[in-house]
């Protein structure tokens, strides 16, 4: 079981209010996401839930027990560090151990859960490397092994594969999002990566300046975003967002359309412009298009390949019913 | 790359000469001390005897009959190592609290506790004296024990505080996310992990207690006197005796010399720590 309830939470480091009052429930089994832009506090507010931070006010509840005065380790939480935090003294097998030791529990069993773990992590051939032998990849697994022999009500991530390289990342995405599946442990994910947020988050909460900007599943935050500021920040390439007179016509202060909602044409549609610079995946083309008097910048997606060069003429077109449109407080019109 | 081409020059030939002849200036004394230690009293103090002279053991032999050098080395062991673990007792924690646990006190705390280093030991002497009279522990282990730990804490703390703060604060809070609790955290995590580190410590605060000598001398009598004692008792109102003296002395500050030789990666990391990285 593993559900988490923050109610009022507020952090304050002296002066700066680095999270304002927030609520938010975390339901069992559910894998949440914190995104955000660095600084927003989503690693502050992990480490609240964790208890490795003081709470400034509120309170913090784990399967209806008031944890907010509870220290770390009787949390009954794990946690993954960005880091890894492994211990640089003790064998992988040890490491892995080591919570099971601090419960008391007995050697064979101790072995048997590590083994278990080892066995599922693909760890079985280092049990007896210390951490400075292994590679990134297997020093994150090894933190991972850490993390499920206790058989926590939640998990914590705190930018697991920040110092990953690309390939990996994918890899060991997928396997956390297999984890999950599998276990159905509640999970709680801090990363600054939207891809991440929408591959593997059944609710992603999106964060700046310590507030919530909204919650919600991947597709609802894609199709439905509450903000400029969510929908400038989940999907890739970015929303097109632009004020003015374009903006006016559709009766909002702000609109914002997608790169793959965009038609584009090489006689005709609603905004001209000139190419700047094509990306051609093979799969998708990438267009930035220059001097269409809406934005500095307008980037259209088009799946599959087209030709097109820099300087080139080029038409676009909105499909109308995927404007997302915005009042003067950036705030969403239904 | 003028200043390449120079300072390789000054690498090949001049840091050597300059290192053979500081390393030989420092040992010197302690050569001679040595040398003068297989005189008789009487050779010491010839010139045609400075180098060339029949060595003898007398006054060895003299110093174990007369003097009870054996109950000065004992005296000296049990207050160096006890003053050595009390201090690591209290300094490992504290340095631990300040490490990891920071407030903003913090600084001003490490500063202050540097700051009674820097107080001259003799405007407390007499108030020392007295009240250790006063509270009947002058000449005993106690009193030794308490003095050599006190003056040797604000080194200790900053030396581990130095070491502690190189471990990542990740790894402690690993911990405490695996349950552990603080004493676990310092005997399973920090003293692992710092384990050179706190030897240096321990090293050098050992050889500052079995070196002092401003306290030991002036608050012990015979019961808790260490070989610092000694050396200062053979300061005979008669005149010096350098033979005798110089025996006495090398006795004393052998078992550190010989400590040290064997310690030295230690010690020099010890105290270069924080200064280089």
């Amino acid at each position: 079981m593993g559900r988490i309830v923050l109610d009022q939470v507020s952090k304050r480091f002296g002066d700066v209010e680095v999270i304002p009052p927030l609520d938010l429930t975390i339901e069992d089994g559910e894998f949440a996401v914190f995104v955000g832009p660095s600084g927003c506090g989503k690693s502050t507010l992990l480490r609240m839930i964790a208890g490795l931070e003081d709470l400034t006010s509120g309170n913090i509840e784990i399967d209806g027990e008031n944890v907010t005065e509870v220290p770390p380790s009787k949390r009954g939480l794990a946690m993954v560090f960005q880091s890894y935090a492994l211990y640089p003294h003790m064998t992988v097998r040890k490491n892995i151990g080591f919570p099971l030791r601090m419960e008391k529990m007995e050697q064979a069993e101790i072995d048997k859960r590590v083994e278990t773990a080892a066995q599922s992590l693909n760890l079985v051939d280092y049990l007896d490397r210390k951490p400075g032998q292994l590679s990134g990849g297997q020093r994150q697994r090894v933190a991972i092994g850490r993390a499920i022999v206790r058989d926590p009500s939640a998990f914590l991530f705190d930018e697991p594969l920040s110092n990953l390289d690309a390939a990996l990342r994918v890899g060991m995405r997928l396997e956390i999002s297999e984890m999950h599946e599998r276990m159905r442990t509640t999970m709680i994910y801090v990363t600054h990566d939207q891809v991440e947020a929408m591959t593997m988050a059944n609710k992603i909460v999106v964060l700046q300046a310590g507030r919530i900007e909204q919650v919600g599943s991947p597709l609802d935050l894609y199709h439905k975003p509450q903000n400029v500021f969510v929908a400038g920040f989940i999907g890739s390439p970015k929303m097109n967002i632009f004020s003015g007179p374009e903006a006016e016509k559709h009766g909002a202060h702000t609109i914002g359309i997608r790169p793959e909602h965009t038609d584009v044409s090489m006689t005709e549609g609603t905004w001209e412009g000139r190419v700047g610079v094509a990306e051609h995946l093979g799969s998708d083309t990438f267009i930035h298009v220059h001097d269409t008097g809406l934005a500095d910048m307008v980037t259209v997606r088009i799946t599959g390949d087209i030709s097109v060069k820099h300087g080139d003429k080029i038409f676009l077109t909105p499909r109308a019913d995927q404007i997302h449109r915005f009042d003067a407080q950036g705030q969403r019109i239904a | 790359m003028a200043i390449v081409a120079q300072s390789s020059k000054f690498s090949i030939y001049g840091r050597p000469v300059l290192a053979w002849g500081v390393g030989l200036m420092f040992f010197f004394p302690i050569f001679w001390m040595v040398l003068t230690s297989f005189k008789t009293d009487a050779d010491a103090v010839k010139p045609e005897n400075l180098i060339f002279f029949t060595p003898t053991l007398e006054n060895y032999l003299n110093m174990t009959e007369n003097y009870d050098y054996w109950r000065f080395a004992r005296n000296s062991v049990i207050s160096a190592v006890s003053a050595t673990i009390f201090t690591l007792f209290v300094s490992v924690p504290a340095a631990y609290a300040m490490a990891f646990n920071p407030t903003r006190a913090t600084k001003d705390v490490l500063m202050w506790m540097l700051s009674t280093k820097m107080l001259p030991a003799a405007a407390v002497l007499y108030p020392m004296i007295f009240l250790a009279k006063g509270i009947g522990l002058y000449d005993t282990h106690i009193l030794v024990i308490t003095v050599l730990s006190l003056i040797n804490l604000p080194i200790a703390v900053w030396m581990l505080f130095t070491y502690f703060k190189e471990i990542p604060k990740d790894i402690i809070e690993a911990g405490k996310m695996d349950g552990v609790n603080t004493w676990g955290e310092i005997k399973e995590i920090l003293v692992p992990l710092a384990w050179g580190g706190i030897a240096s410590t321990a090293l050098l605060v050992f050889i500052f207690c079995w070196n002092e000598a401003y306290w030991t001398v002036r608050l012990t009598t015979i019961d808790a006197a260490t070989l610092s004692k000694l050396i200062e008792g053979n300061r005979a109102p008669e005149g010096l005796f350098f033979g005798r003296l110089s025996a006495v002395s090398t006795a004393a500050v052998g078992p550190i010399v010989v400590l040290g030789w064997f310690c030295q990666k230690q010690l020099v990391q010890g105290l270069t720590f924080g200064a280089v990285k």
